[in-house]
């Protein structure tokens, strides 16, 4: 394995968030029953035409900005022609020697390194339909069903320049890939209804060379975890067949999360011969700098910009910061309820969103934005720690409360259910005296120097205030008492 | 009243002199009684024309009526309309009742025009001579032995035979011009993009362009005024300012109306490759146009000579895209055994497709394909570039430039259909005009023998409204173009 | 220039037409003649010119993101009307094979 390099590059189609198809006004929801969500364009009837969708334009803007990369002042889009039950018009509109976005680069972190991968572009092009086989029923029997309600949904697809060197790289570039889409609202990521799907480019070579080896395409990864076992499968077995003497051929290959292994497709590749040609159709996309520019401000600070001002602004250790900032919603989250714990309270925060909050969601599978307590309802009771009003084993109780809805606020359940902390000096006291003098065996095994007997004194303490009082100040009132009438 | 040209007829059924049912019956009668001999309808729906005739008689009541409110114009079958068999001259659509309406259609029943029927044309508009049609070869009314031209052959016998007073067509390389030519019409292709192309079954899309067909310069005005003009449907229709194209026509004009007028004539349009019969017309109508008060400039168009090999790259390549989704799959043809689906794929094409269709989705395929495409794709869009431009330079020394429309009169039916080249080579006047998306007009300008004679003027961009005025002073000055071939007359009709 | 049977059926196949022996020989004699013609061009010199796709030198317009369509069940059923073959809403073709 050792002497072996892994080269991987990523062709990522992320699906854009857009109402209606890149060049219909079909609605693009997902879901739907068969074919009602295309229309004369997306069923290609003889005589239409496209025209093109202002919002997928500017979908490719947001993210030619969020990765540093060149928009391209003009662009073209071309036809690929290839024929398939559900490519409708016998060729794929998308763009081919001019696309909208020239390079760009994305960080990604694997362990605690970092590295920059290159992107060699981005492009604008339409979806095609589906084909059902088996799963249709006995009236289909040796045939295909085809549904067109995906043909012409709007993609951009992304294409990395072969910088990974590991699956984990390519799963790492994969889901900082994912996050950033998602934080800049171009795609949902959502990969079970296929709207991001990769694509890996997987080659080995001897460590040292400089040229490539032959590659083969995984198609249609659409999981982060189907990704890792594909490459690492696919690596395997690269290696293995170079070992064993035989040559790697030039293929696109699936993947099957039954039995781990990929296998190539049998349609014949070298069939292939797209016929790239300008579609005549389309005029060339021109983009002019004011419209950049003015999309760059409604651009959210991106998630680099973000981590960094977690850093400077609230203290928090770079770990914490890239935990919050996985989603634009975290990241919101957090800040909102930063905004209303006080700034002071922001470490306190990060370790209420990160541990407590995180843990009930995942167990409940929710996402952040799903979340039954209200980043000003998580604020709201940090602010009460924060201020010692309540100690922070009460605080889970408040929250269990607030997640079940039963209070509109923290302050509220504390109020109600009477959980301030008795800070009062004088009743804090009397209850001491009282615990000590209805547990004088605990008091006396103290006194013979067993220190296991002062915790069990402050627990019987705690006990008698229902948890209210501050268990640091109940053991120095406790020493102070055990230690004045010795 | 089949004489009669739009005006009189709009003014007829405003003064309820006729209906438009009684009108449009009067032309499904000729159709039936002529076109068995001429085929130029693939398509005639009687109750469906006089449904709409009903609705314009209403409109006209009403007082609502506009130029074209309540007149029959037939529509060359390569635009869809709602509820009507749309074949596009083809097997492969010879069962597609098209669900909805091409831009073109649904402006001309906004005007409330009546759909006659849907005129023979060559397959997919791929053609010279209306030959290549899965409907059969169109006669010309003017001499059955011969082709009417194409593609927009069928619209254009149907109005010289007084089937219809006016009809569309489309033109890609001349299928508006040279049938017009051939049948002693008037027919104008306008700059690319005035008219949508959105429902209006694409060959070669960046070419492709629909006009009217009729008997007059007048008569086209009035039709393109209902025709042109923007669709946010076709992202190559252009936004521009609305035109009142039969403005200048109905403006009055003294003797010489055409005074200080340049009409060029490039040196490549005059050479040897014309029949001398049609050159000696089209000389007498430049000297008419020179009684008019024109100038006439010797130009050039160095890169002329080139048109049709450019044109035969970028139309076939364009075409064999644009035909993909004939695949049997949604609509149209499918073969009825195959083995899978690759298989009914090929044999859903093969059988769909004509001859010529599948020669030029050949050509196309090759040229666009792996290794070629530099050498024959992107060398004809430089060609094209090199033809546009020469267009550019001639409108610096003239305003239209003129000369014959077809190397030929009408040819005899079958006499070019086994030779593709020689059949290219009749669009060798019209082709460059349509690579570098200019107006272009073809108007009769004589009889050699029996048959029409047509004279082609081109304009620079956006000047339909000048070329169809341009025409027009000609045809005040001049009979042919209310010429008829004989045996279609109205006592025929009794 | 003259083209091959081997390179008529290759073409023939990537545009999924059917040929018979007798159609290829006829299609590659006229498609002989044809490129005959040509290749008339290929003899200008063309070295910076900008190829011409389209005949206007204009830019996109750009559609507002709207859905246009309304009722969509009806739609399908008009469409699939002139379908050759559907069940259930979707469009039937010989099984595909990936």
């Amino acid at each position: 394995m050792k002497q072996w390099e892994v080269v991987i590059g990523i062709e990522t189609h992320a699906q854009l968030s857009t109402q209606s198809k890149i060049f219909s006004g079909s609605p693009t929801a997902f879901g739907a029953v068969p074919n009602v969500q295309a229309n004369a364009v997306d069923i290609a009837l003889p005589g239409v035409l496209p025209v093109l969708n202002r919002a997928a334009v500017e979908c490719a803007i947001r993210f030619g900005l969020a990765v540093d990369a060149e928009i391209a002042p003009r662009s073209v889009f071309a036809r690929k022609n290839y024929f398939y039950p559900d490519l409708p018009k016998g060729y794929q509109i998308s763009q081919y020697e001019l696309p909208v976005v020239i390079g760009g680069r994305l960080a990604i972190q694997v362990a605690e390194t970092e590295k920059v991968v290159h992107l060699t572009r981005a492009h604008l092009e339409e979806d095609a339909g589906k084909s059902l086989h088996e799963e249709l029923g006995p009236q289909f029997r040796g045939k295909s069903g085809i549904d067109l309600n995906r043909a012409g949904t709007p993609l951009l697809e992304i294409v990395s320049e072969p910088d990974m060197r590991s699956a984990a790289e390519a799963v790492a570039y994969a889901r900082a890939l994912h996050a950033l889409v998602r934080w800049i609202g171009i795609c949902d990521g959502n990969m079970q209804e296929g709207s991001f799907r990769c694509d890996a480019n997987v080659s080995v070579r001897p460590r040292g060379r400089t040229a490539f080896g032959t590659r083969r395409e995984i198609k249609n990864l659409n999981s982060f975890r189907f990704m890792q076992q594909a490459i690492d499968y696919e690596v395997q077995w690269q290696i293995a067949t170079l070992e064993e003497g035989g040559h790697i051929e030039q293929a696109t290959v699936l993947f099957d999360p039954l039995s781990g292994e990929t296998r190539a497709m049998r349609s014949k590749e070298d069939a292939h011969d797209y016929r790239y040609f300008p579609d005549p159709d389309l005029l060339p996309l021109v983009i002019d700098q004011p419209w950049i520019d003015r999309v760059r401000l409604q651009m959210p600070v991106l998630p680099a910009a973000k981590r960094d001002q977690l850093v400077s602004d609230y203290g928090l250790s770079a770990y914490d910061a890239r935990i919050l900032t996985a989603s634009l919603d975290s990241a919101r989250y957090y800040e909102a309820v930063v905004a209303a714990a006080g700034s002071a309270n922001a470490k306190l925060c990060a370790n209420w969103v990160m541990v407590d909050l995180a843990a009930r969601l995942n167990r409940e599978d929710y996402d952040i934005g799903q979340s039954p307590v209200s980043a000003q309802q998580l604020g709201g009771l940090i602010a009460r720690i924060g201020d010692g009003t309540i100690s922070n084993s009460l605080a889970k109780k408040v929250f269990d409360a607030l997640w079940n809805g039963e209070g509109e606020s923290a302050d509220e359940i504390i109020a109600r259910q009477g959980l301030q902390q008795i800070t009062d000096q004088d009743a804090l006291e009397t209850l001491i005296d009282e615990v000590v003098s209805a547990n004088p065996a605990m008091v006396t095994e103290y006194r013979a120097g067993k220190e296991k007997a002062f915790n069990a004194l402050i627990g019987q303490a705690m006990k008698a205030t229902r948890g209210k009082a501050n268990p640091q100040r109940i053991s120095e009132l406790l020493r102070r008492k055990l230690t004045s009438t010795s | 009243m089949i004489e009669r040209n739009l005006t009189d007829l709009a003014r007829a059924l405003a003064t309820k002199r006729i209906s438009s049912v009684e009108l449009t019956r009067l032309y499904l009668d000729r159709i039936s009684r002529h076109n068995p001999q001429l085929n130029a309808f693939i398509t005639v729906d009687p109750a469906a024309s006089l449904a709409q005739a009903r609705a314009a008689d209403e409109r006209l009541a009403r007082g609502d009526g506009g130029p074209l409110t309540g007149i029959p114009l037939a529509h060359k079958d390569i635009f869809c309309a709602k509820d009507w068999l749309t074949t596009c001259g083809s097997k492969m659509l010879s069962n597609f009742v098209s669900p909805y309406d091409a831009t073109v259609i649904a402006r001309f029943k906004a005007a409330g025009a009546v759909l006659l029927g849907k005129t023979n044309m060559d397959e997919f508009a791929m053609g010279s001579s209306n030959e290549t049609s899965f409907y059969g070869a169109v006669r010309n009314p003017w001499q059955p032995e011969c082709v009417p031209g194409g593609s927009s052959g069928g619209s254009a016998a149907a109005v010289a035979a007084r089937l219809a007073p006016a009809a569309t067509g489309t033109d890609t390389g001349g299928s508006i011009r040279q049938p017009a030519a051939l049948c002693g019409l008037t027919g104008m292709k306008p700059t690319y993009g005035v008219v949508s192309r959105y429902g209006m079954i694409a060959f070669a899309s960046s070419l492709d362009q629909a006009g009217p067909l009729g008997r007059s310069a007048a008569d086209c005005a009035i039709l393109l005024n209902a025709m042109a003009g923007f669709d946010e449907r076709d992202s190559t229709s252009l936004d521009r300012p609305t035109e009142d194209y039969s403005r200048a026509i109905n403006t009055a004009s003294g003797a010489r109306p055409l005074a200080g007028l340049k009409i060029g004539l490039p040196a490549e349009f005059f050479g040897d490759g014309c029949h001398p019969e049609v050159m000696k017309q089209v000389d007498a109508a430049l000297a008419e146009y020179r009684s008019l008060g024109a100038d006439t400039v010797a130009i050039r168009l160095p890169n002329m000579s080139l048109s049709v090999a450019a044109y035969y790259v970028i139309a076939p390549a364009e075409a064999s895209s644009n035909l993909a989704r004939f695949d049997g799959v949604r609509y149209g043809h499918r073969a009825s055994d195959y083995r899978d689906l690759d298989d009914m794929y090929c044999k859903t094409r093969a059988q769909g497709f004509g001859a010529e269709v599948k020669r030029r989705i050949l050509i196309g395929t090759y040229v666009l394909s792996h290794g070629y495409y530099d050498a024959y794709y992107l060398q004809a869009q430089r060609i094209r570039r090199l033809i546009a431009n020469d267009f550019v330079e001639a409108f610096r020394q003239c305003d239209v430039i003129a000369g014959p429309t077809s190397p030929s009169t009408a040819f005899r039916l079958g006499e070019k259909a086994a030779d593709p080249v020689q059949m290219y080579l009749s669009d060798i006047y019209t082709i460059a005009v349509n690579l570098a998306g200019l107006p272009g007009i073809s108007i009769p300008c004589g009889l050699a023998g029996e048959l029409p004679v047509g004279l082609q003027l081109i304009g620079n961009y956006f000047d339909e409204a000048r070329l169809l005025d341009v025409a027009h002073r000609y045809q005040q000055a001049s009979d042919w173009h209310l010429k008829s071939p004989t045996g279609f007359g109205e006592c025929s009709a009794t | 220039m003259s083209l091959t049977p081997e390179q008529v059926h290759r073409v023939a196949h990537l545009a999924r037409i059917e040929l018979s022996e007798a159609e290829a020989h006829d299609t590659l004699c006229h498609l002989n003649e044809i490129f005959a013609l040509i290749e008339t061009m290929q003899a200008v010199d063309t070295q910076g010119v900008e190829p011409m796709a389209h005949a206007q030198d204009v830019a996109q317009r750009l559609r507002p993101d709207r859905v246009s369509e309304t009722d969509q069940l009806e739609q399908r059923t008009t469409f699939q009307a002139v379908a050759p073959e559907t069940e259930a809403g979707l469009y039937l073709v010989p099984k595909v094979i990936e």
